[in-house]
């Protein structure tokens, strides 16, 4: 298994190189240094000097993947790109272009994007596993039927919607939670109650249907039958035998965004005003701050590898018929 | 779990802030912009000064209830007076600032603090964890700072401008270049020549020629003083990795200090405690005793313990928690404007019944900014002197209705523009005598826009008519650049082509980012496009010279964005720029005014009205463009708040039984039918 997992990793590295060419190119299309200074520099009296003295502070005052005047390997390492991008495979993302330390930032802001997360990912898998498996029990007949609608609405529905309408019922109708706003420690908890509230019915509807349709294949297996021909009630076949062998499709599903849980979510985070690693990317966005993108982006793409490898690994858990070779 | 959990709330479920603090001394606001920079050397935003101003203090200010604006003295003794040397040359200022001022409890004023090892510094939540200390504001502080506008790791946005002015500050940047090397500079080691300290409580700046407009930089941040105390404090190791600097972490003698700095959620201001005092204003414009303005002339500010700003990202969460008494005043979005405001026959707004029920009050500012469409006088169809060009120019500004794009697109929140200086400023003429004579006329006691037939007219004369080419027959096509983007700018674009329409005239939009608009502005290769700008100071100077030929932005870095040249106007700005404000200097800014509304390099636009909705409990709120210094004079009344908050959030708590029934409701069925399942001899065929 370690070779395993060493090959894997050593897999991971032209990965990310390709991840963190392709982010540096899309970002340097749309924004030259020049661009980046003005930006950060604002817009009143930013004279050429400053714009100078700005990309030359920050190294972006270097070719962007080809230096044509240096000699030898200088051609490629001194860039830009080279330059900012080997840094990050030690994990030194440096600083925002607003000179904030990006590792500082990353820590303090993951507290509240793993609030928000963590209890959505795991009541969400919870109500989607329990939800799916009634519409199973119930299959051919309405009860399924209706809970099939119910989740084909839910799914059709924008994020956006259940962020606004939630806000509107739960806290301007009905005064039960604060609209927005994040506090640490316990007193999290009653501002990530809706949020999470909001987070998990939005995924009913696609996550109840998936798996519903992990659920009914395993139902047609011959072991299901042959339960069933023993004369086990069907609430044991379903909950005792289906329910684990429908682990290791549901395991592929979960097990792989557990880590990108760290990134937090874009449009939850900025609408309730909590100060995650979500809403940190879609400023950097908007701040056209390329180290705090391309630090996202790198530890997004970590984050995503580092999942895979642990669903493969999950799996010899799970199926003791799976080994990794 | 839900009921355990908000039973720690109280009466009130929907509170954002802890339960202690309900009856505080506290004023809540928000903001929406991350501040960047928080060192006064840099910033020069509005959103940052909403910080930097509560805590540094300039020599100057301005006064809080008059109009037109009024300098007044803030730290200093008095308005310095301008000394004129070797006949005109050189120009002194000799700031003296009032002995006794005290700085904030700060780490930086402990000399223990400026030795710490980089593990004591790692456990620090924020600096005010380590010993505080304090010490009396000097007038080197304030050489400090000036000396700073150069500093080699620093960008202040006004270095290029000060250099030409401040003797020896151009060469003082060049000499801290050379000296540059990791670690703190000590500016007290390198004098400047033009910046001197007298003695204790006197500093002298000393300028190349004259710039009457000094005095109002010195009513800016950039001029704040700064410990050099501060400075060596936050270069120690080890704190840059905290996020602990000047730009993060301001130190001042104002009314208050940043006590906890998350530039993500939450900024809190909290008094100074060693800040003096300063009598509330008992003098203001004639409306303001009737408005309740001066109640507290002269007591001693500030009223407000604490301010909590936290950030809002979205309207609509900024705007509900307003409405439910969270935030103690807010702006208006433009989505919220019908629920907000009401707006009469005769134009006039007013609170909503809806508001006006809760007790809101409106205020409501004309803002020291301008927005135009200008004309690229360099362009070979629109730009240019000819007679040809400029009436073209003239025909367009009649056309463009801008009356009606406030109407439409900002809730009638801004005025018509008839020259590039906003109400407020010395050199403007409002009623019959302030209208553009191109583009409108005065009847019936009120401004009215040209008829179009005008604008045609001269566009026939222009050689255009029926928006066709005379010499080529060619429809005229012209090109608007523009940063607006997707479906909600549609209607935006539409109505610009409908303006030029009007003058058979083909618009074609150029849509962009903002990053290509401006490379185009710079480069001098846009055609129509749109640009704001807001007041540094209250001067007129500072907006005419938005036309002034130097200052064209195709040549240099300049601010005009039009390339507007004329010879004539130069000359007269030239004259103007450094006179006080007198009828000489009223008399010649007239020229100018109407030799740009004659040559309509721009289409005078509107300038943006500010609408600010405040709750009852909030007093001594009037909108002021240029004193940033503003909330030590805002008093928040907590006990009526707190009862008002109570009152309108009251948690619902049906609905949660109702949605409890539905769930055992929609579950009795499947429970029937489980058990009839159960209970079936054998599973119906498939």
């Amino acid at each position: 298994m370690l070779a395993y997992i060493v090959r894997r990793v050593l897999y991971a590295i032209p990965i990310l190189v390709g991840v963190n060419l392709i982010t540096f190119v899309l970002f340097f299309v749309v924004n030259t240094p020049d661009d980046m200074a003005r930006m950060h520099l604002g817009a009143k009296r930013v004279t050429p000097e400053a714009i100078d003295k700005w990309k030359q502070e920050r190294g972006y005052d270097k070719d962007l993947l080809w230096n044509e005047k240096a000699a030898g390997a200088g051609k490629f390492t001194d860039t830009i790109f080279f330059d900012k991008s080997l840094k990050l495979f030690a994990l030194d993302f440096g600083r925002a272009e607003d000179k904030r330390d990006i590792a500082h930032e990353i820590r303090t802001r993951m507290g509240p994007s793993l609030a928000l997360a963590i209890p959505v990912f795991l009541v969400g898998l919870a109500v989607n596993i329990t939800f799916a498996l009634l519409m199973a029990f119930f299959r051919a007949t309405y009860l399924d039927f209706w809970g099939v609608v119910l989740c084909v609405a839910m799914m059709s529905i924008s994020t956006l919607f259940y962020i606004i309408g939630g806000q509107y019922i739960a806290s301007k109708i009905w005064h039960l939670v604060p609209i927005s706003g994040y506090d640490g420690g316990l007193d999290a908890a009653k501002f990530v109650i809706l949020p999470v509230l909001i987070g998990v019915v939005s995924g009913i509807g696609s996550g109840s249907r998936w798996y519903r349709t992990i659920f009914l294949e395993e139902m047609g297996r011959d072991y299901v039958r042959t339960a069933r021909a023993k004369g086990l009630a069907e609430s044991v076949v379903l909950f005792r035998h289906v329910l684990k062998n429908a682990m290791i499709p549901i395991l592929t599903g979960a097990v792989v965004v557990i880590p990108l849980l760290f990134m937090g979510s874009l449009l939850a985070e900025s609408f309730f005003g909590i100060p995650g690693l979500g809403s940190y990317t879609i400023d950097a966005i908007q701040a056209q701050d390329f180290a705090v993108v391309r630090s996202m982006v790198f530890i997004g793409s970590v984050l995503y590898i580092v999942g895979l490898l642990l669903t493969d690994l999950s799996y010899t858990l799970v199926d003791p018929r799976i080994r990794l070779e | 779990m839900f009921t355990l959990l908000v039973a720690g709330c109280g009466e009130v479920w929907n509170d954002p802030y802890p339960s202690a603090e309900r009856s505080a001394n506290t004023l809540y606001a928000a903001f929406v912009q991350r501040p960047k920079h928080l060192d006064p050397v840099q910033s020069y935003t509005t959103d940052e000064a909403l910080f930097t101003r509560q805590v540094y203090e300039p020599p100057l200010q301005y006064h809080y209830l008059k109009r037109p604006y009024e300098l007044i003295p803030l730290t200093a003794v008095e308005i310095p007076k301008a000394r004129e040397i070797q006949g005109g040359k050189f120009t002194v200022y000799e700031i003296r600032i009032k002995p006794g001022i005290q700085y904030q409890p700060h780490p930086a004023f402990v000399a223990a603090n400026h030795e710490l090892d980089s593990g004591k510094i790692k456990k620090l939540k924020t600096p005010y964890d380590l010993p505080l200390g304090s010490r009396e504001l000097v007038a080197a502080d304030y050489v400090y700072q000036i000396k700073r506008l150069a500093h080699p790791r620093l960008h202040s946005p006004i270095f290029g401008l000060m250099a030409e002015y401040i003797v020896g500050l151009g060469a003082y940047a060049e000499k801290l270049k050379k000296l540059d090397a990791p670690g703190w500079i000590d500016l007290r080691q390198h004098a400047l020549e033009g910046v001197e300290e007298v003695d204790r409580y006197t500093y002298r700046v000393t300028l190349k020629g004259r710039y009457p407009q000094f005095v109002y930089w010195l009513a800016m941040p950039f001029f704040s003083p700064m410990p050099w105390e501060a400075e060596k404090f936050f270069e120690q190791a080890g704190m840059e990795p905290r996020n602990f600097g000047l730009d993060w972490w301001p130190v001042g003698t104002g009314a208050y200090m940043l006590t906890e700095h998350d530039p993500n959620a939450r900024m809190v201001l909290t008094r100074n405690p060693n800040y003096r005092g300063m009598p509330y204003p008992a003098e203001g414009e004639p409306a303001d005793a009737e408005a309740g303005l001066l109640k507290d002339a002269g007591k001693t500010m500030p009223f407000v313990d604490r301010v909590v700003f936290t950030r809002e990202k979205e309207s609509v969460p900024y705007w509900n928690k307003f409405l439910q008494g969270y935030y103690d005043n807010a702006g208006i979005s433009a989505e919220n404007f019908d629920q907000a405001i009401r707006v009469a026959v005769d134009g006039a707004s007013e609170p909503s019944p809806e508001m006006v029920e809760r007790g809101i009050e409106l205020s409501t500012a004309v803002d020291a900014t301008i927005f135009y469409f200008g004309f690229n006088m360099k362009d070979p169809v629109v730009g240019g002197m000819s007679e040809r060009a400029r009436k073209l120019r003239q025909a367009v500004s009649i056309a463009v209705d801008m009356e009606e794009y406030l109407s439409i697109f900002a809730n009638g929140r801004g005025i018509v523009a008839h020259s590039p200086i906003p109400p407020g400023i010395f050199g403007r003429h409002e009623g019959a005598g302030g209208i553009n004579p191109v583009t409108h006329v005065w009847r019936d006691g009120r401004e009215q826009r040209r008829p179009i037939a005008e604008a045609k007219k001269l566009l026939a004369e222009a050689g255009y008519p029926e928006g066709r080419d005379t010499k080529t027959g060619a429809p005229l096509v012209l090109y608007f650049d523009t940063t607006a983007r997707g479906p909600g700018d549609k209607a935006r674009l539409d109505w610009w082509r409908k303006q030029f329409d009007k003058l058979s005239i083909q618009l074609e939009v150029r849509e962009t980012d903002w990053n290509r608009f401006q490379e185009k502005i710079r480069k001098g290769t846009q055609q129509v496009y749109g640009l704001g700008w807001s007041a540094d100071y209250p001067d007129p100077e500072n907006f005419l010279f938005l036309l002034h030929g130097p200052q064209a932005r195709a040549d240099g870095a300049g601010a005009n964005s039009s390339n507007y040249a004329s010879p004539e106007f130069d000359a007269l700005f030239e004259r103007m720029k450094n006179m006080p404000s007198s009828a000489e200097r009223q008399k010649l800014i007239d020229r100018m005014v109407e030799i740009a509304r004659r040559d309509a390099p721009w289409v005078f636009g509107f300038h943006p009205k500010a609408y600010t909705l405040r709750h009852q409990w909030l007093a001594n709120a009037k909108p002021n463009d240029m004193a940033g210094n503003t909330l030590q004079y805002l008093r928040v009344d907590p006990e009526k708040r707190a009862a008002l908050r109570r009152e309108w959030n009251r948690p619902v708590l049906w609905p949660l039984g109702l949605i409890v029934l539905a769930l055992i409701a929609s579950a009795v069925p499947a429970f029937i039918s489980y058990r009839r399942r159960e209970r079936m001899a054998a599973r119906p065929a498939a």
